[in-house]
């Protein structure tokens, strides 16, 4: 993985140093907090609803067991012995106290990590497929693409005052795993005669005006990259408004525009600036690629005693749902779910963490991922090490076997800790999971994207959920939105609002009585909920929630 | 139906731990709602609210918040001030650990 440069450890010191002075006068009051919050939101320090949260970027996901036990050890010394991984790589600190945030900031700085740009209208951190470099189906590992964009775009001074938040995800492979098509700019790999590139696809976003992102180019030459990215984003920050914020992503820039206007600008702005590209961002880039060399495999010690528990049936199963193929013949991908039934989904203690770094060590060649997903990935397992890292995980209550089925639940904290949110998210996450686990019927139901935001930013990404939920304020109460039919993937798709909210008391059944249903509508057990909606359309599905309304009809 | 005035207190952010405060007449913060000062009268609001953003150095986003006045103390109206009042409901942390 990437090391920082003497520059990259100045830069971050730097950053500790100025936000460690600004603290200080903000407590002795020299800053009044209007002064003070945006150079907080700079470092990534928000004020909730019960206390302040730190939000650290996890670039494209990619940890070390260093940095591992460096948050756990944060999580423990200056938080609550937790953290929380988001849905955009980043784990959040709930419980930090001001004074303390410059002291967690060195500490993540002495890992090569930071909390820079991670709020504020700035380019945030740069997401990927959170099984890059490991995946069968990938082209290649886009992480050293995404560590150059998130070079050139930390402190990039054209663009720390955008008209909004502005996010980028990267993908290697044509299994879109990083949502690309639901962010300001998706990147996917593709090749053309030979030589690699980007499908570059703009105007995505969720959020109170969801959409998919449209193709500005169907292929931009690495060599073009950088250039090619600096043009849309210096486009967008001189088209896109700054006069209401709910219109200001450059989604809705691209959809009062027009693709083809905003395609003309971006190839206008690209031929002037590409000259001022001096081959250096190339250069930088072979440099960068060379941190991503893939780890030198070795043959794994023989599985021995490990035998008897490859046999088990708790091991098969999540053997069954939590391994995916590898490139390397012999390696597997590890999705260690942090959606134990019950638990906050991307939640992890300081222990498990711990245990997480350990078995990256002597399992994972180091490596950990964290998904949008809110799981943590060791991307790199020989297979006869499977028993051995199933048993660690069993001794650190991480060894769900519940990846992609139906309490594989992304929620976003909601008004548990969020001062945006508009309702609760994480319980009704924990009752769903708790009550499909109570059913038995997980593995029967099959893959299932449930997804929960406790307000309209969507940062639970309902919108592509299989099925989403959207906690909204109805009267005083809490009421959930159904959404059925979103899709993350390659062929994203905006779900379709079913009907009325559901009251917080109605909301867990009413999912119950649209998956039981479901059971009795699909064609056979291989039909999937999403196959069996596209396939019937709304109506029945719509029936399943609302059966007063068939009876009243 | 007569209409029933609405009871307030002020509450904020504490500046340095960030934890949810109200405040008690004249010039005391609690983290317990209970022990807030209820306020009737729309003027004492706006002079609380006026002294709470007067104390830039040791508050945050100080607000009046909608309660209803029972006999254990004051209650929060909106779920929203129910939750900052008691914690999240995921972990006993926060209010709920004292």
């Amino acid at each position: 993985m990437y090391q920082y440069s003497n520059f990259d450890h100045e830069f971050v010191a730097q950053r500790v140093a100025q936000f460690r002075a600004q603290v200080a006068r903000r407590l002795d009051g020299s800053l009044s907090e209007e002064e003070f919050k945006p150079l907080r939101l700079m470092n990534g320090l928000y004020l909730q609803l019960h206390a302040y949260m730190l939000r650290v970027a996890i670039p494209y996901g990619t940890l070390n067991s260093r940095q591992m036990d460096q948050i756990a050890m944060i999580a423990e010394r200056w938080d609550k012995g937790y953290g929380h991984f988001t849905t955009r790589q980043n784990i959040q600190f709930n419980w930090p106290k001001l004074e303390d945030v410059p002291d967690i900031l060195q500490a993540l700085a002495d890992v090569e990590m930071h909390a820079i740009q991670t709020s504020g209208n700035t380019i945030r951190n740069v997401t990927a497929d959170h099984f890059a470099g490991a995946a069968a189906d990938e082209i290649a590992d886009p992480r050293p693409i995404a560590e150059l964009i998130r070079q050139w775009s930390t402190d990039h001074p054209e663009f720390q005052f955008l008209p909004r938040k502005f996010k980028i995800a990267v993908t290697g492979s044509p299994h879109d795993r990083a949502v690309t098509q639901a962010h300001d700019i998706g990147l996917r790999m593709t090749e053309q005669n030979g030589s690699r590139g980007f499908e570059v696809i703009v105007g995505g976003g969720l959020g109170r005006t969801p959409m998919i992102g449209k193709t500005l180019s169907p292929f931009v030459p690495l060599e073009d990259l950088l250039p090619y990215l600096e043009a849309v984003v210096s486009t967008y920050n001189l088209l896109g408004r700054r006069d209401n914020k709910y219109k200001a992503r450059i989604k809705i820039t691209t959809h009062e525009h027009g693709i083809d206007e905003i395609k003309q600008r971006v190839d206008a702005q690209f031929t002037k600036i590409k000259p001022l590209f001096s081959g250096a961002d190339l250069q930088l880039l072979k440099d960068i690629e060379r941190h991503f060399e893939p780890p030198k495999l070795k043959p794994a010690a023989p599985a021995g005693t490990a035998q008897t528990v490859a046999q088990t049936p708790a091991f098969r199963a999540w053997r069954d749902t939590n391994i995916t193929a590898h490139k390397v013949p012999g390696y597997a991908i590890v999705s260690v779910s942090l959606k134990k039934p019950g638990a906050t989904p991307g939640d992890a203690t300081a222990e498990q963490m711990r245990a997480l770094a350990q078995i990256a060590r002597n399992f994972g060649h180091d490596a950990l991922r964290i998904s949008h997903e809110q799981n943590v990935i060791l991307p790199y397992v020989h297979l006869a090490d499977l028993p051995q890292v199933y048993q660690a995980l069993c001794r650190a209550d991480l060894a769900t076997a519940n990846i992609g089925l139906i309490s594989d639940i992304i929620a976003c904290p909601g008004m548990d800790y969020c001062a945006l949110a508009t309702a609760r998210s994480i319980p009704v996450a924990q009752q769903i999971a708790t009550r499909f686990e109570a059913l038995k019927l997980e593995h029967d139901i099959g893959p299932l994207k449930l997804k929960i935001s406790g307000c309209i930013n969507a940062c639970g990404h309902h919108h592509v959920g299989h099925i989403g939920i959207l906690g909204l304020e109805k009267a005083g109460v809490e009421s959930y939105q159904i959404t059925l039919g979103g899709d993350a993937g390659a062929e994203a798709q905006i779900g379709t609002r079913a009907g009325p909210g559901f009251g917080a008391n109605e909301i867990v059944p009413a999912i119950e009585r649209l998956i039981l249903g479901y059971l009795h509508l699909r064609a056979d057990e291989t039909e999937s909920f999403l196959e069996a909606y596209r396939r019937l359309g709304l109506a029945p599905f719509k029936a399943l929630l609302y059966p007063q309304e068939k009876k009243a009809a | 139906m007569p209409v029933t005035p609405i009871s307030k207190v002020v509450t904020a952010n504490d500046l340095r731990s960030g934890e949810v405060i109200y405040l008690r007449f004249p010039h005391d913060w609690t983290p317990e709602l209970s022990k807030a000062s209820v306020i009737t009268d729309d003027d004492l609001a706006q002079a609380g609210l006026a002294f709470a953003q007067g104390q830039a150095n040791v508050v945050v986003g100080a607000y009046l918040s909608d309660v209803v006045a029972e006999a254990d103390g004051p209650k929060a109206i909106h779920f929203r001030d129910t939750f900052r009042s008691t914690g999240p409901s995921n972990y006993r942390h926060g209010k709920q650990e004292i």
